[in-house]
């Protein structure tokens, strides 16, 4: 976990104090809203449709209990008693009163929190994998480079007014759960040939109106040069960034128009420029950060826990939890537990107080008090001993966190759509809720697989539609919720932009619609083969025929 | 016929400019306004920059009721999120 330092902890509430004084302005009419609102943005505050909204920064995701308390505390005295979990790993609240946002924020501050580049045209909140510091799988754990890219990022004055927002994502495993090639920068820690440990830079992802897998510019990057490189690139675009076309802003534009070699040869010229000026981290600041994030004391435990072999045999639906929501971790005895914020029939991402306080508690009790936010909007307690899953099912249980659904049908992405967002043209949320209840059948649902589906309400894709091996978009028709459905898409590292289906469908249509998708494939799967990997075996026509025919 | 709503300045919550001149939560007590009379009154409301954020005209018929393309728009604005029917003012006071 990180920690502030004096610096961080007086910058924080320098920045609050300064807000708190742009809030009285605004409200004794000194300040116009157009004067304003880039300001209050500037602080993670957006105006909605019911009611300001304020996002908190959540670093990677990662929570300890204090913190998590203080989120469940700020939802019940300024909020309506929930939060809801975003794709950049953070949280946002839907309901509070500007006339308060001065005071959550100093509670944030209170917790090391703030937030601060949950928005505007910065480097905003740079995310990992969730099994960060837990699975074997990882060459190392990611985090301490990402604290690295936060700390020079944070209020970074080159890059306070970049042409568009900027999203950074560091993963250190094969198996990507971070959506590197959707972002503007990703980051892959590998192993080169010669045993040295470094990354993999992909840049000029993204998802949105144009979406684009991001391409390598750099095969491997020694790790020690990670912030002057990064500086190289967002100095290229800064500088090279279409200014003129909000739509035509974003870095992969540039990419796109420069060709990779192109752009990876103007960043190349730039870091040759800077690359040991004193921009990359000593060595002892390196190591300062990594001890952070040290491994916990775990115990020697052999690999197998008689009371889980018990309890499972015992209970088939804490067995079926078992099979669905929990990962291999690195260490013997233990296990990374995934918490589904998806009960069926439910928001997709929405956490109640009471239940952000259960997590807190049995983060504290069983998982060495950390807990991460993942970018599918669920949450995962990363070093459980098996001994004590049951206990810990049990605990989430009774605060309805225990669906068995990780990564399956009803594991959705929704975006806040039009019950929230002033940018959607259609809602999303319901419609996540009705596919859920339509396959809501858990046997049903661990047969399927692994199927990721991912609505937006509007073409900025904040449901990551295109990544979806089913996505949804919602489009206005004269006035009317229709949803267009692509194919194919993916966020992992087989990372791919999903292809339009056909012509939409109305809100009436849209889930039976999903359900001829689900039965083509159910009916034409090899063995274990998931939907995606059917889809990519057999090609989108017989899937669109399955789709549109008359019968 | 148009109606002018916005976002009160303090908390966020959607209003209706009145026909008393004063927000209204309820779009049933708002001022209807012809088309030449809601840009005035709408030039007016602009100039309360202490009570309001993000000020737009919407359009209503004679009877007042929402219309148009973004009537789903409205009328969720209207009541609140249709996926929570216990929060905004559907939910009652």
């Amino acid at each position: 976990m990180y920690r502030y330092d004096e610096f961080d902890a007086t910058l924080v509430a320098e920045r609050v104090a300064q807000f708190r004084g742009q809030v009285n302005r605004r409200l004794s009419g000194e300040l116009t809203e157009d004067q304003f609102k880039p300001l209050r943005l500037m602080n993670g505050v957006y105006l909605q449709l019911h009611a300001y909204m304020l996002r908190v920064a959540i670093p990677y995701g990662t929570l300890t209990s204090q913190k998590m308390r203080k989120l469940a505390h700020i939802a019940r005295k300024y909020d309506k008693g929930y939060g809801h979990l975003t794709t950049r790993q953070n949280i946002q609240f839907n309901w509070p009163a500007l006339v308060d946002v001065p005071d959550i924020l100093d509670e944030l501050a209170e917790v090391e929190m703030h937030a601060i580049q949950t928005s505007g045209n910065c480097i905003r909140n740079t995310t990992s994998d969730q099994y960060a510091g837990a699975t074997a799988e990882e060459v190392e754990d990611p985090r301490p480079y990402a604290e690295m890219i936060r700390q020079w990022s944070t209020f970074h004055p080159e890059f306070s007014y970049l042409p568009r927002k900027f999203k950074i994502a560091v993963t250190a495993a094969d198996r990507d759960r971070a959506a590197v090639k959707f972002h503007d920068i990703g980051l892959r820690i590998h192993k080169n040939d010669a045993g040295e440990v470094g990354f993999e830079v992909y840049v000029g992802g993204g998802l949105g109106r144009t979406p684009f897998v991001g391409p390598t510019i750099r095969e491997f990057l020694p790790k020690e040069y990670l912030l002057s490189y990064l500086e190289a690139i967002l100095r290229v675009y800064n500088q090279q960034g279409r200014r003129d076309n909000k739509f035509k802003a974003r870095i992969k534009i540039l990419v796109n128009s420069e060709g990779v070699d192109g752009f990876a040869n103007l960043v190349e010229t730039e870091w040759n420029q800077i690359k040991n000026s004193g921009v990359d981290l000593p060595r002892e600041e390196i190591d300062r950060i990594h001890a952070y994030f040290a491994s916990p004391k775990f115990e020697n435990l052999s690999g197998e826990s008689k009371t889980h072999k018990a309890k499972i045999a015992e209970d088939k639906e804490f067995a079926r939890w078992a099979r669905t929501n929990l990962a291999e971790h690195k260490t013997s005895g233990y296990s990374i537990v995934n918490i589904s914020v998806k009960p069926i029939g439910g928001i997709p991402g929405d956490i109640s107080d009471i239940q952000m306080e259960a997590v807190a508690d049995i983060a504290e009790r069983f998982s060495f008090d950390e807990m991460c936010v993942t970018h599918e909007q669920n949450l995962v307690l990363p070093h459980v001993k098996k001994d004590d899953l049951f206990a810990v099912w049990s605990a989430l249980k009774a605060v309805d966190l225990a669906t068995a659904n990780i990564g399956l049908v009803s594991d959705i992405i929704a975006c806040p759509g039009l019950d929230y967002c002033s940018l959607a043209n259609t809602r999303s949320i319901p419609i996540a809720q009705r596919i859920a209840e339509r396959f809501s059948d858990f046997q049903k649902q661990e047969d399927l697989g692994e199927l990721k589906i991912k609505i937006s309400g509007c073409i900025n894709a904040c449901g990551h539609h295109h990544a979806g091996h089913i996505g949804i978009l919602g489009v206005d028709k004269k006035g009317e919720e229709f949803y267009q459905i692509t194919l194919g898409g993916s966020g992992a590292e087989d990372a791919a932009i999903g292809e339009i289906a056909g012509r939409g469908f109305s809100s009436d249509q849209v889930v039976d619609a999903v359900e001829k998708l689900v039965d083509y494939y159910k009916n034409n799967r090899q063995d274990k083969e998931r939907f995606l990997d059917t889809y990519r075996r057999l090609g989108a026509q017989p899937f669109k025929e399955a789709l549109y025919d008359a019968a | 016929m148009k109606i002018i709503t916005g976002n009160r300045l303090s908390d966020g919550l959607v209003v209706f400019l009145g026909s008393d001149g004063q927000w209204t939560p309820a779009l049933e007590r708002a001022a209807n306004f012809a088309d030449d009379a809601a840009k005035t009154a709408f030039a007016d409301a602009q100039l309360r920059v202490e009570e309001i954020a993000d000020l737009y005209l919407i359009d209503v018929d004679d009877a007042g009721a929402l219309t148009g393309r973004e009537t789903l728009r409205e009328s969720i604005r209207k009541a609140g999120p249709t996926v929570r029917l216990d929060l905004g003012y559907q939910a009652g006071a």
